[in-house]
């Protein structure tokens, strides 16, 4: 693999697990949403794993644990080395400062009745012993380095595009200079000619800070772009995770695979033979048994029914699929 | 003769002297069988313009054109009886949230029959068997079960299902698609892309595919029109039009899709954002954005030029090098 492994990791997951328990109705027991179901990863600092998914795949779930929102049911979350899942209280907020998370939509996630300068300032408020000077320094500081002009700071957010204020969001994510950044579909609420100038400026502050991107999309064109490593979930697991260049050369998995053949492409020769997959998402609550994918694969034979794939290593990647070598790629 | 002749449409928002354009001087024809698909990003006009073809925008909203005709009827002369009974049977339209478009206090089948009852008439019985095959036709399983479901018992795709279900109800000559695949996921957008482009060509429906994904046009239609800030800025054939663009705007627009950019660090952008009301500027609307612009451009508005069917809003179109002539 790449150089992320080579790096000390500043993020890693082992077999990382969230269950949910969820009301059914008056009498009834509760039910178990598995939205997250064993994931494992490192990441380095300046590299970024992008993990791509359907709704419903739990990849917010993910960035939920990863940002210290929740607290996974079991496994391991070291974060900087320290492991979160058996820290005390003290310990997480600590943590806390090295994770920030950038939002998908930055219309609801910045606060309409605060000014731009007191939203980017807020985190140094609520983490940080700074004077109004020194937080006010910072907040011109981190403006400058993701484009804002130093007068914004006396703005509403209603006053900006949403270009603009998801330059305001990840300056937000930015205030404490965090060592990993949770972009949770940063770019999918923009429009194309915005989406480039805010994919740009994150690989630019990702250049400059060193910075760890856990960069979640449903979008693969965006992924290919900016990530080192990718991470493809299917009912919360990994099906498919390898370097970007390795998976999507080939990829392995019949999901990703599909995934791939559905993002449609101006260029007629980056079409891939189309795979229709029949079927939506089986319910997280009751999983269905063997491979989580049988019911919408087209490959899918008896094994598959019954015996769940495991990750194992397939041509360079890691891939949960019994028949991944006799399965050929529609890229090549 | 053409399904479909717009000439000039216009709509307008606010007061007289002081109004926004949202639509500037559109045109467009559209034959039967046709695939015609319209890009732009948000404010660009695209569903403005197509709501306006419906007849859906209600005062004060102002629709003026030069011509607007549907099957050589001009619509905006008849009496408002008469264009709903077209608008709904023969033209019908598919909306982008199809979690909002639905009416969540009714079932299914209760409002896809009702659109049958409005436009078709006929008994209960008969309409209820007709729900059952439209049902069937847009993929719906066991269609007998969902005719009962609320709209919050399905999914995206689902819903999405029950929608084009309603608007082909009345077997429409026209079917206007209003990013009909955006708020789903990427294999579900597959699946019912490629089922509203099956019944399309097995009915012969004209279609106008409302969208702001490049890559989704290429794939599906055979003419694109490119909308910029209310205005058309490029017509053109498919696939022509994305292999030599013309206009500043296209070009960059594919320039700053991540998949066509392979291998290059950085994504090529377009600074700034799509005018709003108060700072449109006097010459070419992209001139404040575009990389080539004169002074030329600043100061007069270019006209849509160049033969029918491929025509470009710039005083300064690109050559096949993709510089400016």
């Amino acid at each position: 693999m790449s150089a992320s492994t080579d790096a000390m990791p500043v993020l890693a997951a082992r077999d990382l697990m969230k269950h949910y328990e969820v009301a059914q109705g008056w009498g009834k027991p509760k039910a178990r949403v598995n939205a997250l179901n064993g994931v494992s990863f490192d990441l380095a600092g300046g590299q970024t794993v992008a993990v791509v998914g359907e709704s419903g795949c739990g990849k917010s779930t993910l960035a939920r644990q990863v940002t210290l929102i929740e607290r996974p049911s079991s496994g391991a979350l070291l974060i900087d080395g320290q492991d979160i899942a058996v820290a005390d209280t003290s310990e997480i907020k600590v943590a806390r400062r090295k994770v920030q998370i950038v939002f998908q939509d930055p219309f609801g996630s910045l606060n309409p009745r605060k000014k731009v300068g007191a939203i980017i300032g807020e985190p140094l408020v609520i983490n940080t012993n700074l004077s109004r000077a020194e937080r006010q320094e910072k907040v011109r500081w981190i403006m400058d380095r993701v484009g804002l002009r130093p007068e914004h700071a006396g703005r509403y957010p209603h006053m900006f595009s949403g270009g603009q204020r998801q330059r305001i969001a990840v300056a937000r994510a930015l205030t404490l200079q965090p060592k990993i950044v949770v972009a949770d579909e940063p770019v999918s609420a923009l429009d194309v000619s915005i989406q480039a100038q805010v994919l740009n400026l994150l690989m630019d502050l990702q250049e400059e800070f060193e910075l760890a991107y856990l960069f979640i999309s449903h979008d693969l064109s965006v992924v290919e772009h900016i990530c080192d490593q990718v991470m493809v979930m299917y009912l919360g697991r990994a099906v498919e995770f390898g370097d970007k260049e390795t998976v999507f050369a080939q990829p392995r998995h019949p999901y990703t695979q599909a995934l791939m053949a559905a993002t449609p492409h101006i260029d007629p020769e980056k079409r891939k033979r189309r795979i229709v997959l029949s079927g939506e998402l089986p319910s997280p609550m009751n999983l269905p048994d063997g491979c989580a994918f049988h019911a919408r694969c087209p490959y899918a034979r008896d094994d598959c029914r019954t015996m769940r794939p495991e990750l194992r290593m397939v041509d360079g990647r890691e891939v949960a699929c019994h028949h991944a070598e006799s399965i050929d790629a529609p890229g090549q | 003769m053409a399904l479909v002749e717009i000439d000039n449409l216009t709509v307008e928002f606010g007061a007289k002297g002081d109004a926004l354009r949202a639509v500037d001087g559109v045109s467009l024809s559209l034959s039967e069988g046709e695939l015609v698909g319209i890009v732009g990003e948000s404010g660009s006009g695209k569903s403005v313009a197509s709501l306006a073809m419906m007849g859906l925008i209600d005062f004060p909203g102002r629709v003026t054109a030069d011509r607007m005709q549907f099957d050589g009827q001009d619509m905006l002369a008849l009496p408002q009886k008469q264009r709903r009974a077209i608008t709904g049977r023969e033209m019908a339209m598919i909306f982008q949230e199809p979690m909002t478009s639905l009416n969540p206090c009714f079932t299914v089948g209760f409002q896809i029959g009702e659109a049958l009852k409005v436009h078709q008439g006929g008994d209960r019985e008969s309409r209820r068997k007709r729900t059952l095959e439209l049902l069937d036709q847009v993929g719906i399983p066991e269609p007998g079960q969902r005719l009962s479901a609320f709209p919050h018992q399905l999914s995206g795709g689902m819903s999405q299902r029950v929608m084009i279900a309603m608007a082909i109800a009345c077997n429409p000559r026209l079917l206007i698609a209003d990013e009909p695949t955006t708020a789903l996921d990427v294999t579900i957008q597959f699946q019912i892309l490629e089922l509203l482009l099956s019944l399309q060509q097995e009915r012969g429906m004209a279609m106008i595919l409302i969208t702001h994904d490049l890559g989704l046009v290429s794939e599906a239609a055979q003419r694109v029109i490119v909308m910029y800030a209310g205005q058309v800025v490029e017509t053109g054939p498919v696939p022509e039009m994305f292999q030599q663009p013309r206009h500043p705007y296209t070009a960059a627009l594919m320039k700053a899709l991540p998949g066509e950019a392979r291998g290059q660090a950085r994504l090529e952008t377009i600074p700034g954002v799509v005018p709003g009301k108060y700072d449109r500027p006097t010459g070419c609307l992209l001139s404040p954005r575009c990389k080539f612009a004169t002074d030329q451009c600043k100061t007069v508005q270019p006209g849509l030029i160049g033969p029918e069917g491929r025509q470009v809003r710039c005083h300064t179109p690109l050559d096949a090098d993709g510089r400016p002539t």
